[in-house]
């Protein structure tokens, strides 16, 4: 259950980003699952050199942070290759996405090689705690309590910042913000980039409780796509509900019925499309 | 212009066997598979304006279908399993398209991924009854009542097979060629052009989208069994959304407007990953590199650049 609300947290992030990109650039991303990964590859080598260069231990979640924000900077060259599609079809936005995923996933190979890479001895560094019977590694809690950090900080940032008020704005209205002197290229770099950082954070926050695969990527963009189609596209708080969601039910079915793990999933997916089309917390528009 | 391309294709495929060494044929023949795939996918993109990002689910559902016959029920007839996996893909597309239909773009995109994962996890988890990861095995089918006992695998696959899956091919483009000229495949253009208007001149715009989800639903079914055959085996890959990418690349590659992009797109891919792959163990990251430069330059693919002005398919 908690597993499941740690696995929420990381997804929400990589929701999130998915779902800004979308809201204002309308370009639904493919690759922030290989961002994610990205996140995760980076975190480890970070770590690991961190410690080699004896950083306390207990410091490394700090570590992890910095390597998801740094890796934020790929955000503008990439958003400079979209930028050459935003006024093609959908399905050529789609598909440009879809090159960044193939081109990511060997980079990842290409650097860190094909093996799982794990981050070994720091998970439970903060030790264990007892809620309710069961043992959760504070870690876990930490990450939780990150997620929500981040959840309630863009909450607010998007609500009174002067930046999320254009933000919100253009995704209102594209033209509209345009013709009141919104510089609409600076914005989608902005938005883009934060988007990527939302998902390499959420890649180097989960990698001390896994290993970081080659194919995490590409996995976790589906588990992403189900919960801004729970959540709607296009809304923060759908992401939030969304990955909550999806996180404890996949946490209950691995402990319960390991089978249906992703089939549960899919079926919540299709019955939300089928009974809310717009998704659960949805604008009118869409 | 298109016709004699159209021409010099079917010549090159038939005069194939006798031109290209076995290894190469061995390639050809997952792509013919492919194009049969793409023709299907394309009556959906290039003909409808519908992305599907699952197109793999019936892909995945032939050779699966081809799997189950050739080894857990002994049906060894190819004619017969091409009927049951049309069927099976038509059974399934039905309520699946239904479902999809009801959506346009992003999120048409979006529903279909989601229910190739679906169909992706249950090959995945339930061992029992899909063999899990290792998927099952697809035995040697027999063609019109002949089993070729006296060839080997490769001379099989090279001789017979080659020529009844070029048969195939070509039956399936004379089919699709007949539904896209035909008044109904002029109401999915409609459907694409313009779905409102299409709506009020009383062209019924869901079910045409439905009935066009089908037909791509039978043609990637019967595609993903001449896949399966060749390489022996149906695994859950085939359902997995990178293929369905791939599919879509392949398309996008070949030129979606053109009635023989799928044909080029899928000869092309296949015979580009070979070389690539044998050159780089990215190869990946050269296909992304190719595809991001089709859809920014080249957006109406190699087709379009041979037959600039070629009538839409």
């Amino acid at each position: 259950m908690l597993g499941g609300v740690f696995h929420a947290a990381v997804l929400f992030l990589v929701a999130a980003g998915l779902q800004l990109v979308f809201g204002v650039q309308r370009i639904l991303n493919l690759a922030c699952g290989s961002f994610y990964a990205l996140g995760a590859y980076t975190g480890v080598s970070a770590v690991g050199w961190a410690l080699g260069a004896g950083l306390p231990a207990p410091l490394f979640v700090l570590v992890l942070l910095a390597a998801g924000v740094a890796l934020a900077a790929i955000g503008p060259p990439i958003e400079r290759l979209l930028r050459t599609i935003y006024d093609r079809d959908e399905a050529f936005q789609l598909l440009l996405t879809f090159a960044l995923v193939l081109m990511l996933e060997d980079v990842i190979r290409f650097v860190w090689g094909t093996a799982p890479v794990q981050l070994g001895g720091v998970y439970l560094v903060y030790g264990q705690a007892r809620i309710a019977s069961t043992t959760v590694p504070v870690y876990n809690l930490v990450v939780i309590a990150a997620g929500a950090l981040i959840a309630l900080g863009m909450g607010w940032f998007l609500a009174r910042s002067r930046f999320g008020r254009i933000v919100r704005a253009t995704a209102e209205n594209r033209e509209m913000a345009e013709a009141l002197g919104v510089d609409m290229s600076r914005v989608y770099v902005r938005v883009f980039t934060l988007g990527v950082g939302l998902g390499t954070v959420g890649g180097a926050l989960v990698i001390p409780a896994t290993a970081a695969m080659n194919e995490m990527g590409i996995e976790l963009i589906v588990e992403a796509f189900a919960v801004v189609v729970i959540g709607g596209l296009g809304s923060m708080r759908g992401a939030a509900a969304g990955a909550l969601i999806v996180g404890v039910l996949k946490g209950v079915a691995i402990a319960t019925w390991p089978e249906v793990e992703m089939l549960a999933i899919y079926v919540i997916v299709i019955a939300v499309l089928v009974l809310r089309p717009a998704g659960l917390f949805a604008r009118a528009t869409a | 212009m298109a016709r004699a391309l159209g021409l010099a294709a079917v010549t090159a495929l038939v005069a194939a066997p006798w031109i290209l060494p076995p290894y190469h044929l061995t390639l050809l023949l997952p792509a013919l598979g492919y194009s049969i795939a793409l023709l299907g996918l394309n009556l959906l993109f290039g003909t409808t304006g519908l992305l599907s990002f699952g197109h793999a689910l019936f892909v995945a559902l032939g050779a699966y279908t081809a799997a189950v016959m050739t080894t857990h029920l002994g049906i060894k007839a190819f004619e017969l399993v091409l009927a049951a996996a049309a069927g099976v893909a038509a059974v399934v597309a039905v309520p699946v398209g239904l479902l999809c239909v009801r959506y346009v773009k992003i999120y048409f995109g979006m529903l279909t991924l989601a229910f190739g994962m679906l169909f992706y996890s249950f090959l995945y988890k339930f061992y029992t009854l899909t063999g899990g990861d290792e998927g099952i095995r697809v035995g040697r089918p027999t063609l019109l009542g002949q089993a070729f006992e006296d060839l080997d695998k490769v001379a099989f696959l090279t001789g017979p097979f080659y020529y009844y899956a070029l048969g195939l091919l070509g039956l399936a483009a004379l089919g699709m060629h007949r539904i896209v000229t035909s008044p109904f495949g002029l109401c999915l253009r409609a459907v694409r052009e313009n779905p409102d208007k299409a709506g009020s001149l009383a062209v019924g715009v869901r079910s045409y989208r439905l009935a066009a989800f089908v037909v791509a639903a039978v043609f990637g079914a019967v595609g993903g069994t001449l896949l399966a055959v060749p390489t022996g085996l149906a695994d859950p890959l085939l359902a997995y959304w990178t293929h369905s990418g791939n599919l879509v690349f392949m398309l996008l590659l070949g030129g979606f407007e053109h009635f023989l992009g799928p044909l080029v797109g899928a000869v092309v891919f296949i015979f580009l990953q070979d070389q690539v792959m044998s050159l780089t163990p990215y190869w990946r990251f050269v296909f992304g590199v190719i595809l991001a430069v089709v859809v920014i330059f080249f957006p109406r693919g190699l087709m379009g650049l041979l037959a600039p002005r070629a009538r839409a398919a």
